[in-house]
C-alpha cells in the first residue's frame, strides 16, 4: 500500500540540525501557510515531451482543498497530458509533484488512487464486453466480490442522481451511460481529488444540473475536484478558480467567476473568437428533403431502442435538430436514415421524394444524401487510413475520384487537400493517419468531405462532442452556411446549446419516440428538458404545438 | 446390448478421448493466449518443440515426469520467444507465429535426429481396481490415463479463471482494449506474456502427449496438423473452454470413426474418409457458433494487434 505521510510542521522544525538558506525559505513558507491547510495537491515546473511535441512546458498549478479549479484549453492544449500525469498513467520527464505539502512520486494509477485521485477519462477507459460491475471491479483497488460490488454501485449510482443497471454489458450503453460508469467508478472510492475530463459533453441540462449538485457536495465535503471542459457557462457556474492551458503553457489563470465566457474563450484561444452567424436573414424552406412517416424498427442490438412510430421531415433549407439524452433511440434512428439498418417499409423513408427504406447507404449517397456518424474513429473515418484515403471512401462517387476502377490519386489528392484547406483542418498533410488527428481537427476534415460533396441532405450526429470551442464555432458556421445555400440538414445532438444557435426546429427522442417539431425560437430549453424526459404531453400543454 | 458391443463402444470412446487430448489441450493454451489479445500461429512449432523434447528426457532419464516437465519448458521457451519479439520488439504477430511454427518444425527435426526409432513405456492408465473393473464406465470414467483428466480439470479451470475470477477478469480486459487496461493501470505486456507462456506450456504438454502417450515414439512431424486444427477449434469455439473441449472430442471421435471405416473396407477413397475430421469439426462448430452477439461477447477486440504503452 501508499503510505502518505502526514504533514506536520512542528516535526519538520524539530527534526533539523543545522539551518541553511533553504530551510529558512522552507519555514518561511511554512509560517506564511500554517493558518491554512496544505494544497491538496501541487504541480511545480512539471515538464512533458512526446516525439515532435513538447506537451507540457513548465506547467504549475495548485489545488486547495475543497474547490472546483477548471483547466481550460484547446484541443492539443496539453491538458489531457496533464491530468495523465497527475493520474500516473505517464511520467512527467522533470518537475515535481506535492500531495498534501509532501513529494510524491506517482508511479502508476493504481498508486495514485491509493493516495484518493479520481479520474473520469474523456475517452472513456471501459471494455466494451465486460459487463458494467465488471468494468467497475477492474478500475479500483480494493477486491470485493462482484456480487457486493454489483449491490453498492446500484446505490451510488442512485444517491448521485446517475442510475445504472449493474448487470449490463457496456457494449449496450449509450455515451451517456458509459460515462455514468466512468463517473460512478471514481465515486466508489470516496475520492479526496477528482478529475473530470469532459464530464458534461453528453448529459442533458437536467442531468449536468444533478452532477453539479453531485459535485459541490463532494466540493463541500472537502473533495477537491479539477474539472476540464469547453463549456465556459459551465465552468462559471461550478468552477471559483481557473487554469488557462495554451500550446502546452500555462497562459493565465482567474476567477471564471469574475470573467466572461467570451474573455476567457479569448485567452484560451489567444484571439478573438468567431461566432457563428447565419449570412441570411430569416429562413427561406423549400421543399421536403426528408420525409420520414411512422417508421418503427426493431433494434438490432440485444438492448437497443425501438424505433416507435417515427415522423419527421427536413426541408431545404432549415435546419432542424433532435435533442435527447443519448440512448434513447438516437443511434437507431440514424442507422435507419443512413440506411445501415433497412427498413421492411419500403415507403417509410423519402430522401429527395423518393422511396429509400430498403437501399443501402450507397444508393442513398447517391440520392444527394451525406452522412456523419456520432463515431469519428471507426464509423466516420478509417483510424489507419491516411486523410487522403479517408476522402476517397466516401467522395468516390461523386467527386469522381474512380476512372473505370482505377484510382485517379491526383484527383484524391486535390480533393483532400482542398478540405483540408477549406475547413483549417490542422494536420502535417494528407498523409497523417485519421488516428493522428484530435477530435476537433477530425470532425472538421469528416464534415468537410460531406459538405464539399454538395449534399442536399446532410445528417449529422453529434457534430461537436468533445470539440473545443473553435472548432465547434467552424463546424457551427459550416452547417449554416450549408444551409443558406439550401440544403437540407438534420442535426442529433445532446448539446442544448448547440441546437439553439443553430437549429430552426427542434424535436425531441425519448424512449424510441419522436416528439412533433417545434420551432427553435418559440421553445425554451426548460420544456426541451421536459420533452428529453419523456413528457411530451406534459410539454405539449404547456405550450401548445408549434411544429409543422 | 450385448457385453461385446458395449466393450467395444466403450473402446471407442476411449480410444476418441485420447485422440482428442492433444488438440484440446493446445486449443485450451491458445485459447488463454488469445483472450489476452495475442494471435500465438506457432502451436504447430510449440507441440513439435514439446513432443521431441518430452521424448529426449523419457528416453534420456527414463523418467515420464521429467519428459513431461521438459516439454512444458520447451513450448515456454518457444512462448518466451514469441512473446519477446511480438510484446517487447512489436513485431507483427501473424508473421512470428508463423516463423515460430516452421522453427519449430526444423528444431524439432533436429533435435530428434537421435531418438527416432527408439519407443519409450507408454504412460499407464490410472487403475482404481474394482472401479475400474465396472463395464463399460470402468474403463471410460475410471480407467483412463492421467492426462485425461488432466485436460478435463484444465477445461473447467480455465472456464472457472474466466467466468469467476478476478484475475481472468483482467486478462480478458486486456484483451478487449489494452489501452484502457494501461489508462487504469494494468502491466498490460507482462499479463500478455503470462497469457502467452501459459498456451506454450500446454502446446508443450500436448506434443508430449503425442510423443509419450498416443504414439510413444519420436517421428519428425508428428503433429500432422493438429496444431492448426487446435487453432481452428478455438475461433469456431468462440473462445470458449468447453466448446473447445467438445470440438477436440468430435474431432477426436471422428479421427477413430474414420480409422475404423477405412479399416472395414468401405469403397471410399481414403483421402475423402481422412477428410471427414476436420470438415464434420468445421461445420458442426460453425452450425453452433451462429450467434453474433455472443461472439461479439466473448471475442477478444485487440486480438493481433500490437500495443504501444505510450501510443
Amino acid at each position: 500500500m501508499w503510505h502518505v505521510p502526514q504533514r506536520s510542521p512542528s516535526l519538520s522544525l524539530k527534526s533539523r540540525g543545522g539551518v541553511g538558506f533553504f530551510d529558512l525559505c522552507r519555514r518561511f513558507q511554512r509560517v506564511q501557510t500554517d493558518q491554512l491547510p496544505p494544497p491538496r495537491l501541487q504541480l511545480r515546473r512539471i515538464d512533458k515531451r512526446f516525439p515532435g511535441c513538447h506537451a507540457n512546458k513548465a506547467v504549475s498549478l495548485t489545488l486547495q482543498p475543497g474547490e472546483i479549479h477548471a483547466l481550460l484549453g484547446e484541443n492539443g492544449a496539453g491538458k489531457s497530458t496533464l491530468v495523465k500525469i497527475v493520474y500516473g498513467v505517464q511520467q512527467a520527464d522533470s518537475g515535481e509533484i506535492l500531495w498534501d505539502g509532501q513529494p510524491v512520486h506517482i508511479g502508476s494509477p493504481a498508486q495514485a488512487r491509493a493516495l484518493g485521485i479520481g479520474m473520469v477519462f474523456q475517452h472513456f477507459s471501459l471494455f466494451e464486453s465486460l459487463t458494467v460491475t465488471e468494468n467497475i471491479a477492474l478500475g479500483i483497488n480494493a477486491k470485493e466480490p462482484l456480487e457486493t460490488l454489483a449491490t453498492r454501485i446500484a446505490e451510488v449510482s442512485q444517491r448521485y442522481g446517475l442510475p445504472l443497471d449493474p448487470q449490463r454489458h457496456v457494449h449496450d450503453l449509450s455515451v451517456g451511460e458509459r460515462q455514468r460508469v466512468e463517473i460512478t467508478r471514481c465515486l466508489l472510492q470516496n475520492p479526496r481529488l477528482l478529475i473530470m475530463d469532459e464530464p458534461t459533453s453528453v448529459l442533458t441540462p437536467q442531468e449536468a444540473e444533478t452532477l453539479f449538485e453531485t459535485l459541490r457536495r463532494l466540493r463541500d465535503e472537502g473533495c477537491t475536484i479539477l474539472y476540464i471542459s469547453h463549456k465556459l457557462e459551465e465552468i462559471r457556474a461550478l468552477c471559483s478558480q481557473a487554469t488557462v492551458l495554451r500550446a502546452g503553457e500555462v497562459v493565465g489563470s482567474c476567477d471564471p467567476r469574475e470573467n466572461s465566457a467570451r474573455a476567457l474563450a479569448q485567452m484560451m484561444i489567444g484571439t478573438e473568437l468567431k461566432t457563428a452567424r447565419s449570412s441570411v436573414s430569416g429562413t427561406r424552406r423549400g421543399e421536403a428533403r426528408l420525409q420520414v412517416t411512422n417508421l418503427s424498427l426493431g433494434a438490432l442490438q440485444p438492448f437497443g431502442v425501438d424505433l416507435k412510430d417515427i415522423s419527421i421531415s427536413v426541408h431545404a433549407g432549415e435546419i432542424v435538430g433532435i435533442a435527447g439524452v443519448a440512448g434513447n433511440g438516437q443511434n437507431e434512428l440514424m442507422a435507419a436514415l443512413s440506411g445501415e439498418h433497412r427498413c421492411a417499409d419500403h415507403d417509410a423513408i423519402h430522401i429527395n421524394g423518393q422511396a429509400v427504406g430498403r437501399l443501402g447507404p450507397k444508393r442513398r449517397r447517391d440520392l444527394g444524401m451525406g452522412f456523419v456518424p456520432e463515431e469519428r474513429l471507426g464509423r466516420g473515418a478509417v483510424p489507419d487510413l491516411s486523410l487522403a484515403d479517408n476522402a476517397l471512401l466516401s467522395g468516390y462517387g461523386r467527386q469522381a475520384l474512380v476512372n473505370r476502377g482505377l484510382i485517379s490519386f491526383r484527383k484524391v489528392n486535390a480533393y483532400a487537400d482542398r478540405i483540408i484547406h477549406a475547413f483549417n483542418v490542422r494536420t502535417h498533410g494528407r498523409r497523417a493517419e485519421a488516428r493522428s488527428l484530435s477530435g476537433g481537427n477530425l470532425q472538421k476534415f469528416i464534415i468537410g468531405r460531406e459538405i464539399l460533396q454538395k449534399p442536399k441532405l446532410l445528417i449529422c450526429a453529434q457534430p461537436t462532442w468533445g470539440v473545443d470551442a473553435g472548432a465547434a464555432a467552424q463546424i457551427h458556421q459550416a452547417l449554416l452556411d450549408l444551409r443558406d445555400q439550401g440544403a437540407a440538414v438534420l442535426v442529433v445532438s445532446q448539446d442544448l446549446d448547440e441546437l439553439f444557435t443553430i437549429a430552426d426546429r427542434i424535436a425531441v427522442m425519448c424512449h424510441g419516440r419522436l416528439s412533433s417539431l417545434r420551432s427553435a425560437r418559440d421553445t425554451t430549453v426548460e420544456q426541451v428538458g421536459l420533452l428529453m424526459g419523456g413528457l411530451f404531453e406534459t410539454a405539449d400543454e404547456w405550450e401548445g404545438d408549434h411544429g409543422a | 446390448m450385448s457385453v461385446e458391443l458395449l466393450d467395444a463402444t466403450a473402446l471407442l470412446l476411449v480410444a476418441m478421448m485420447r485422440a482428442a487430448v492433444p488438440l484440446a489441450l493446445a486449443a485450451l493454451g491458445e485459447l488463454v493466449t488469445e483472450k489476452s489479445g495475442v494471435l500465438n500461429l506457432g502451436v504447430e512449432g510449440m507441440m513439435l518443440t514439446g513432443a521431441v523434447a518430452a521424448f529426449a528426457a523419457t528416453v534420456s532419464t527414463g523418467s515420464m515426469t521429467f519428459g513431461l516437465l521438459a516439454a512444458v519448458l520447451a513450448g515456454m521457451a518457444m512462448a518466451l520467444l514469441f512473446g519477446f519479439l511480438t510484446l517487447y520488439l512489436l513485431t507483427n504477430q501473424v508473421a512470428t507465429g508463423l516463423a515460430l511454427t516452421i522453427f519449430g518444425i526444423g528444431l524439432s527435426a533436429f533435435v530428434g535426429q537421435g531418438f527416432v526409432g527408439q519407443t519409450v513405456e507408454p504412460m499407464a492408465a490410472v487403475s482404481l481396481g474394482a472401479l475400474s473393473g465396472i463395464p463399460f464406465i470402468g474403463k471410460l470414467v475410471f480407467g483412463q490415463d492421467p492426462m485425461v483428466y488432466l485436460t478435463l480439470a484444465l477445461t473447467g479451470g480455465i472456464w472457472w479463471f474466466f467466468a469467476r475470477a478476478r484475475a481472468g477478469l483482467v486478462v480478458r480486459a486486456v484483451g478487449e482494449s489494452p489501452h484502457a487496461a494501461h489508462a487504469i493501470g494494468y502491466p498490460v505486456r507482462l499479463i500478455r506474456l503470462g497469457a502467452v507462456l501459459f498456451g506454450g506450456a500446454c502446446c508443450g504438454l500436448a506434443g508430449a502427449y503425442l510423443s509419450l502417450v498416443y504414439t510413444p515414439m519420436w517421428v519428425e512431424g508428428m503433429t500432422a496438423g493438429r496444431g492448426w486444427i487446435a487453432l481452428a477449434l478455438v475461433v469456431f469455439a468462440t473462445w470458449r473452454p468447453w466448446r473447445a473441449m467438445l470440438g477436440a472430442w468430435l474431432f477426436g471421435g471422428i479421427t477413430i470413426i474414420q480409422l475404423h471405416v477405412q479399416g472395414m473396407g468401405v469403397d471410399l477413397p481414403s483421402q475423402v474418409l481422412s477428410m471427414l475430421p476436420y470438415l464434420a469439426t468445421i461445420v458442426v462448430l460453425v452450425l453452433i457458433s451462429r450467434d453474433s452477439t455472443r461472439i461479439r461477447l466473448n471475442a477478444p477486440a485487440s486480438i493481433g494487434k500490437v500495443f504501444h504503452p505510450e501510443g
